[in-house]
C-alpha cells in the first residue's frame, strides 16, 4: 500500500471502465408494469380512491336492493345530515393521525365545549355568541394541553388522550353537574345555539347548516394539507418526524398547531351537536372518537401516519351512513351494521398495507 | 494556511447519558476546501457534524462562522445561515415528493393574492427548479419529479439528498456518508459533484470510510478517535494505511501535522 498514496489522487483503476458505461444514469423506471401494480400505483397517488369507489358501490347495491325509497334526494342528504358530526369529528382526527398519532380525547372536548357554551349562556348569563366563543376557547385550550403534552414531553398521543379523554369527560360531569338544558329553553332565549340544526330545502333534499359547514371545512382542510406549507409540514411530521426537522420543519410547533385546531374544530363539533339533538347534555356523543376514528380508517388515511386524503375520511363516514340507512331501510338488526363496518374497517387496513409496498 | 477558517469549533462536548460522543473536539474549516473527516464507527463523526448544523445542540465548546460565534437551535437556523447538510439517514419524507422534499422548509409560494393571502404553495416553480438543480447537477435524469421518494432506490434517494444540499447550500456542504448507498458509478458522480462544488468556491464537507475517495478528492484529512480531533493530515504526505493506522490508534499521530 506504499504506492498507495501516488495513486489515489486518481480514479480507482476498476473505476476506468465506467467511460464506456451505459450514461443514462438512475432514470426512472419505464419498464411496463402489469395491470395489478398499475392499480397499486394508481391507489397509491390516489388514497381517497378506494373509499370512494366503495362508497359509490355501496349506494348502487342499496339503491337496488331498496329502490327508490333508498335512492331519493331526501334519502341521501339524510345520510349527510347524520353524519355531519361525525365528518367534523374525523376532520379534526384527520389531522392528528396524518402525524402519526391519534387522539381519543376529541368526543369528549366536543361535549365539554357545547356544555360551556350552553351553561355559560344560562349559568352565567353571558351573551349567546359570547359563550360560544368560550366553547371555542376551551376546545383550543384542551388540544392545546395534548398537543404540548405530545410534542414538548414527547408522550404517545395514544397515551396522552387517553388520559385527557377522562380528565375532559369527568370535568364536563362535574362541571355541568350532569344537568341538562331543555331544547325549549334554547329556541326561546339562546336560538343561535342551535343554529346548526336549522335546515333549508331543495326540492326534496334537505340540508342542515351543519351540513353545509361540515363540506367547507373538509374543503378548506384539503386546501390546506395539499396546497400549503403548513399541510406539507404535517404530512411530512407523520411521515418521520426526525426527517421532518432535520430538513426544516418546526416539529413541535406544528404539532401543537395540529392539537389546537383539532381542538378547535371539536368545539364547532359541539355547537353543532347543540344543533342536532336541540339540547344541551353531557352524556352526548359518548361515541364520537370511536365514530371519527372509524371514518378515518374506512377512508384509508393510515394509522401510521403521512399518509392519505381527509377526503377519504368523507367518504368513509359516508359509507357508515350509507350502511347504517340502508340496512335499517332493509329491517336488518343493527348489529349487521357493526357487523359489516368492522369488517370494512380491516379490509382497509389491510389495503392501506397494500398499497405501501409499492415503497418497497 | 494563511487565510481564516470560515467555519471553526472549539472544545465541543456532547454527552448521551453515559456516551460521551463529543469530547472537547475541535474543529476548523477553510474556504473553498474539501475537508474529509475520517474515523471508526462511533468515533463521534456524525455528532460532530450534527452539532455543526443546528441539529444537537453541544453541552458545551464554541462555533464561529466567519469568526462570529453562533448558536444554532434548529437544522432551519443553520441552513438559513447557509450551511447545508446531507444527513447519514438521509432527512427526507418518503411520502412527499422529490420536489417536495428539495423545498421542504423553504416552499416557494404562488406570487399575488394566492400565494399572500391563501399561502398557495407554487407546485410548478417548484418542481421546475427541482428538475433544474438535479439535470444541472447531472446526477440523474429525472421523468416524474412529482413521484414520491418512496418510490426511488435507496441510491436515487441519496441522489435527491445531495442534489438538495449542493442546490442550497450558500456556505458550506456537509455530507454525512453520502455515497454509502451508492453504486460505483453513482458514487463517481457524487464525487463529481462534490469537485462540482468545490469549483463554485464552497468548501466541503465530506464523511466517508471510503480511503479511495477520501484521499482523491480530499484537501486535508480530519482523523476522528474517541469523539475528539486526533489530527489533521494532508493526503499527499501520507499514505490511506498511515490514516487507518492513526485512526485506530495503530500508531501516533505527528505533532505537527495538527497544525497543518
Ligand atoms: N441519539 C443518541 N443517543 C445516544 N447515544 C448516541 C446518540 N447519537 C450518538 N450516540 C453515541 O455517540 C457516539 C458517537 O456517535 P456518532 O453517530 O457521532 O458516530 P460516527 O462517528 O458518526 O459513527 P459511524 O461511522 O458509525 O456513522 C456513539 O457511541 C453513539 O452510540
Ligand atoms: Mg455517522
Amino acid at each position: 500500500m506504499t504506492d498507495a498514496s501516488a495513486d489515489a489522487r486518481r480514479p480507482q483503476e476498476f473505476e476506468k471502465v465506467l467511460s464506456a458505461s451505459d450514461t443514462s444514469v438512475a432514470s426512472f423506471d419505464t419498464h411496463a408494469r402489469s395491470p395489478i401494480e398499475k392499480i397499486q400505483h394508481f391507489l397509491h397517488s390516489n388514497p381517497a380512491a378506494v373509499p370512494l369507489i366503495v362508497l359509490v358501490a355501496s349506494i348502487a347495491l342499496f339503491g337496488v336492493i331498496i329502490g327508490g325509497k333508498f335512492f331519493s334526494a331526501f334519502s341521501m342528504t339524510l345520510i349527510l345530515q347524520q353524519v355531519a358530526i361525525t365528518g367534523i369529528i374525523g376532520a379534526a382526527q384527520t389531522l392528528v393521525i396524518l402525524t402519526a398519532g391519534i387522539d381519543l380525547s376529541v368526543g369528549a372536548i366536543m361535549v365539554l365545549s357545547s356544555v360551556v357554551m350552553g351553561q355559560f349562556t344560562f349559568r352565567y348569563g353571558l351573551p349567546p355568541s359570547l359563550a360560544v366563543l368560550c366553547g371555542f376557547a376551551v376546545g383550543a385550550f384542551c388540544g392545546w394541553i395534548n398537543g404540548v403534552l405530545v410534542s414538548y414531553m414527547k408522550l404517545p398521543p395514544f397515551i396522552v388522550t387517553l388520559g385527557t379523554w377522562q380528565i375532559v369527560l369527568a370535568t364536563n360531569f362535574l362541571y355541568s353537574a350532569n344537568e341538562t338544558i331543555r331544547a325549549q329553553d334554547i329556541e326561546t332565549q339562546a336560538p343561535i345555539l342551535q343554529f346548526f340544526g336549522a335546515n333549508f330545502r331543495l326540492g326534496n333534499a334537505v340540508f342542515t347548516y351543519g351540513v353545509v359547514a361540515m363540506v367547507l371545512l373538509v374543503a378548506v382542510l384539503w386546501y390546506i394539507l395539499n396546497h400549503t406549507a403548513w399541510g406539507r409540514h404535517v404530512y411530512a411530521i407523520g411521515d418521520d418526524p426526525e426527517a421532518a426537522q432535520l430538513s426544516g420543519v418546526r416539529v413541535n410547533r406544528v404539532l401543537i398547531s395540529v392539537y389546537v385546531i383539532s381542538g378547535l374544530i371539536c368545539a364547532l363539533g359541539g355547537w353543532m351537536l347543540i344543533g342536532r339533538i336541540g339540547s344541551v347534555s353531557p352524556t352526548a356523543g359518548q361515541f364520537a372518537n370511536i365514530e371519527s376514528i372509524t371514518a378515518v380508517v374506512i377512508g384509508g388515511i393510515s394509522l401510521f401516519g403521512g399518509r392519505g386524503s381527509i377526503l377519504g375520511m368523507l367518504f368513509g363516514a359516508l359509507i357508515v351512513g350509507v350502511f347504517q340507512l340502508g340496512l335499517r331501510l332493509i329491517g336488518t338488526d343493527p348489529q349487521w351494521t357493526y357487523l359489516l363496518i368492522g369488517t370494512l374497517i380491516i379490509i382497509a387496513v389491510a389495503i392501506d398495507q397494500w398499497i405501501r409496498k409499492v415503497a418497497g | 494556511m494563511a487565510t481564516e477558517p470560515l467555519l471553526t469549533a472549539r472544545g465541543l462536548v456532547k454527552r448521551y447519558g453515559r456516551v460521551t460522543a463529543l469530547d472537547q473536539a475541535d474543529f476548523d474549516l477553510y474556504p473553498g476546501e474539501i475537508l474529509a473527516v475520517i474515523g471508526d464507527n462511533g468515533a463521534g463523526k456524525s455528532s460532530l457534524i450534527k452539532a455543526i448544523s443546528g441539529a444537537i445542540t453541544p453541552d458545551e465548546g464554541e462555533i464561529r462562522l466567519e469568526g462570529k460565534v453562533v448558536n444554532f437551535k434548529a437544522p432551519m437556523e443553520a441552513r438559513d445561515a447557509g450551511i447545508e447538510t446531507v444527513y447519514q439517514n438521509l432527512a427526507l419524507s418518503p411520502a412527499l415528493s422529490i420536489a417536495d422534499n428539495m423545498f421542504l422548509g423553504r416552499e416557494i409560494r404562488k406570487p399575488g393574492i394566492m400565494g399572500n393571502w391563501f399561502r398557495m404553495l407554487d407546485r410548478g416553480a417548484m418542481e421546475k427548479r427541482a428538475r433544474e438543480k438535479l439535470t444541472e447537477l447531472g446526477l440523474m435524469t429525472i421523468q416524474n419529479i412529482s413521484q414520491a421518494v418512496e418510490t426511488l432506490s435507496g441510491g436515487q434517494r441519496q441522489g435527491v439528498a445531495v442534489a438538495r444540499a449542493a442546490a442550497f447550500g450558500s456556505k458550506v456542504v456537509i455530507m454525512d456518508e453520502p455515497t454509502a448507498a451508492l453504486g460505483v458509478k453513482e458514487s463517481r458522480r457524487v464525487l463529481e459533484l462534490i469537485l462540482d462544488v468545490k469549483r463554485r468556491g464552497l468548501p466541503i464537507v465530506l464523511i466517508s470510510h471510503n480511503m479511495p475517495h477520501v484521499f482523491e478528492v480530499a484537501d486535508r484529512i480530519h482523523i476522528h478517535r474517541l469523539g475528539r480531533r486526533l489530527t489533521v493530515i494532508d493526503p499527499k504526505e501520507y499514505t490511506m494505511s498511515d490514516a487507518v493506522a492513526f485512526m485506530t490508534g495503530a500508531k501516533a499521530p505527528p505533532e505537527a501535522a495538527i497544525a497543518a
